[in-house]
């Protein structure tokens, strides 16, 4: 009986010797020599592996920063500036520096601003939607508000706000990946420049249509009338299809441009209440 | 002897309530919107602006490229703008706005009702009228027709099939052409033969319209070439693959065109438009459409111009009743619900069905049971279930092996689904997706 549990014992540790023999120069002749710094890279990193920077995640993006050699096209946005210089500083490379930036979904039409005219009862997706019909309310560049943008943010950054209409993107929690960006097929989700404090001027309206036509679709749609091209003096808003757009990096956020908007298609968000026309500032809080 | 498809199908009510109603003409209305973009391939580039003044039958709209056809006006009067407007597909597309007056046709249409059955030219010449003529595949998926016709190099049609089956449920536009015009639409499949320079043409009908079927077999005697076959009634028959299967057994192989297998199919509509483009020189400006519904008062067949608006022929029907839920174009398997009654009668629309609210219904969806009935009604053979996941979860390499492609959006498994799970809403923007990724690889 000893004698089996001897013999037992003794051909399994011939076998795991020898095994460990072979493993040893096995590892010894295939060693895969690896840069330590992809690992340190990657440490300082979010781990959020969001894919907002372009790579498949967080350690293609480390791998690609120390092949690279250089900064230049790679950039974190959920890390920002302060992560860019700890990587810089790892690999002894020059940072890049980025203002960091949020999405914001351009379009206001609410229930109360853009009256529903039919009902879709199909699977709610809003790329599905988008392929059958122009969407619910007359608007068709309008937000179709089914929340292919919230099932795509990895950061719990978008508030469905269902009954609404219209999702919230919280700016506290955005990280400006762009998944939301890519989600939309409405195209209505855009990267701007993030200020202090959270606050923007921003035109909330995709639609391209006439005057007319856009204004019986939704009643704070943007009719492209340029009072407000006429009011800016830093260049930042363009005219092109009916539509007004305030380009992020140009604006100063001088607020002159939302009080000559006959529709209230331009939003000024986070800003301390005017103090001339009060109520109307509130109005549009509300209305956000 | 009866024939069918061998793979899937299901067999939906018939409920075609207008079956025994004659074709009548619907008055003019008093302005059309003519969308330039009524087929498969590139829209049509508008020749009118506005002012301009039309007559019935004159080109409108040219086509711009060979996988494109002409639009011709079917009223006369003055063009009030070309502009945006929504047509059945959801979305505002370019069209020409026409105010009515008068009906005056141009003078190459040759308007008397008698049958011309002799024609003396050839086939290249057919092609080319055809062509003139705007003339698409009426059955629905508007195809040019001149197109077909043309096999690409190294293939030839042996057997030119004609689709009688209309196997939609409510449907019944091509079930009445075939009744009242039987001699205009044998001379159009003769037409077509020659333009294909075959021998064989068989007509398929489904054998829920055995009037149709006595009346054609009686005629098609004084017809050389031209056969009649019975089919047994299944959902989807008049889907072009399973159409060439009933009729001849043969597979059109995954990713082919019919041609591969020797087949050209064309619909009894489009023959009879062959008919009317040849032989009296009219362009294709006007069709046959059901107005149906259980709820509708008097479910019909008119005569219809393109371009008339659909609340027109609503009227005509009787009104829209008051329980409506969904108003389709086209029918309940693979018609598509109009957002509104503005959306004009365009050259695929082959009926109008009004649905009441309790029928239209769509439930909530619950999870699937793995019942795998879906992949037994599939007629194409794949398995919906799956494409239905990996579309949701957008594994498109997969789906595109597992040859979502192949799908022709026949509403077979979604109809049958225990579950009410929206399979094909998943396969359709699936297909869609795969569709561009293939299109993009090309480039």
């Amino acid at each position: 009986m000893s004698i089996t549990v001897i013999y037992t014992i003794a051909t399994l540790s011939v076998i795991g010797t020898s095994a460990a023999v072979i493993l040893f120069f096995v590892a010894q002749k295939f060693k895969v020599n690896e840069d330590p710094r992809i690992d340190q890279v990657e440490e300082v990193l979010p781990s959020a592996n969001c894919g907002g920077c372009g790579f498949a995640g967080c350690r293609a993006f480390a791998e690609a920063c120390v092949k690279n050699g250089e900064l230049a096209d790679l950039y974190c946005p959920v890390g920002g500036n302060e992560t860019m210089n700890t990587v810089a500083s790892i690999l002894g490379l020059e940072a890049v520096k980025k203002d960091p930036r949020v999405a914001f979904i351009r379009c206001n039409g609410t229930c109360d601003h853009r009256p529903k005219t039919s009902h879709f009862d199909g699977a709610t997706t809003c790329a599905i939607a988008s392929s059958v019909y122009s969407g619910e309310s007359d608007c068709q560049y309008g937000c179709l508000g089914y929340g292919d943008c919230y099932d795509a943010c990895d950061f719990d950054a978008i508030d469905l706000r269902e009954g609404m209409g219209v999702p919230l993107i919280l700016d506290d929690k955005c990280v400006a990946c762009g998944a939301c960006v890519d989600a939309c097929p409405k195209d209505l989700i855009e990267l701007r420049k993030k200020f202090p404090k959270d606050r923007k001027v921003v035109v909330a309206c995709r639609n391209e249509d006439k005057g007319g036509v856009a204004r019986k679709a939704c009643s704070t749609a943007c009719i492209g009338c340029g009072k407000c091209q006429k009011e800016c003096k830093f260049d930042a808003i363009t005219i092109e299809n009916n539509l007004a757009y305030i380009d992020s990096d140009k604006c100063k956020l001088c607020r002159k441009c939302p009080p000559v908007c006959p529709t209230n298609a331009i939003l000024e968000l986070n800003f301390p209440p005017r103090k001339i026309k009060k109520e109307e500032k509130e109005e549009c809080n509300t209305a956000k | 002897m009866l024939k069918t498809f061998k793979l899937g199908g299901v067999h939906p009510p018939e409920n075609k309530l207008s079956a025994d109603k004659e074709i009548q003409v619907l008055p003019l209305p008093k302005s059309v919107f003519i969308p330039v973009a009524q087929h498969i391939g590139a829209p049509a580039t508008p020749t009118v602006k506005r002012g301009d003044e039309v007559k019935v039958g004159q080109v409108i709209a040219k086509s711009s490229s060979f996988v494109s056809t002409n639009i011709h006006s079917s009223v006369s009067g003055k063009v009030k703008k070309v502009d945006f407007s929504e047509d059945s597909s959801g979305y505002p597309k370019q069209g020409v706005f026409i105010d009515v007056a008068g009906d005056e046709w141009i003078d190459e249409i040759d308007r008397s009702e008698e049958l011309a059955r002799e024609f003396d030219i050839d086939g290249a010449e057919i092609i080319k009228k055809i062509q003139e003529a705007g003339i698409v595949g009426l059955g629905g998926a508007t195809f040019p027709t001149h197109v077909k016709l043309v096999p690409p190099k190294g293939m030839k049609a042996e057997v030119l099939l004609i689709n009688g089956v209309e196997c939609e449920p409510y449907l019944t536009s091509d079930h009445r052409l075939m009744l009242e015009k039987a001699d205009e639409i044998l001379v159009g499949i003769q037409l077509l033969m020659k333009a294909l320079n075959v021998e064989k043409a068989v007509i398929g009908i489904e054998n829920n319209k055995p009037n149709a079927i006595q009346l054609l077999s009686e005629k098609t005697k004084n017809y050389k070439g031209i056969l009649v076959q019975p089919l047994k009634v299944k959902y989807p028959q008049g889907g072009e693959k399973q159409l060439i299967k009933a009729v001849t057994g043969k597979e059109v192989p995954s990713g082919g065109l019919p041609i591969a297998v020797g087949a050209v199919v064309s619909n009894v509509g489009t023959a009879f438009a062959v008919y009317e483009a040849v032989q009296k020189n009219k362009p294709l400006f006007e069709r046959v459409v059901t107005i149906t519904g259980k709820g509708v008062s008097q479910p019909s067949n008119f005569k219809v111009r393109i371009g008339t608006s659909t609340s027109e022929l609503v009227e005509s029907a009787g009104g829209l009743p008051e329980s409506t839920g969904k108003v389709i174009s086209g029918g309940p398997m693979m018609g598509r619900a109009i957002a509104s009654l503005e959306v004009p009668v365009t050259k695929g629309t082959s009926g109008i069905l009004i649905m009441k609210e309790e029928e239209s219904k769509r439930k909530d969806y619950i999870a699937c049971i793995r019942c795998s009935r879906c992949v037994s009604v599939c007629p194409m053979g794949l398995e919906p279930y799956l494409l239905m996941t990996l579309s949701q979860k957008q594994i498109f390499d997969r789906a595109e092996n597992d040859r979502v492609m192949d799908c022709i959006e026949c509403g077979s498994c979604s109809y049958t689904c225990p579950s009410d799970r929206p399979l094909l809403d998943y396969i359709r923007f699936g297909k869609g997706k795969v569709g561009q990724i293939i299109r993009s690889k090309k480039k």
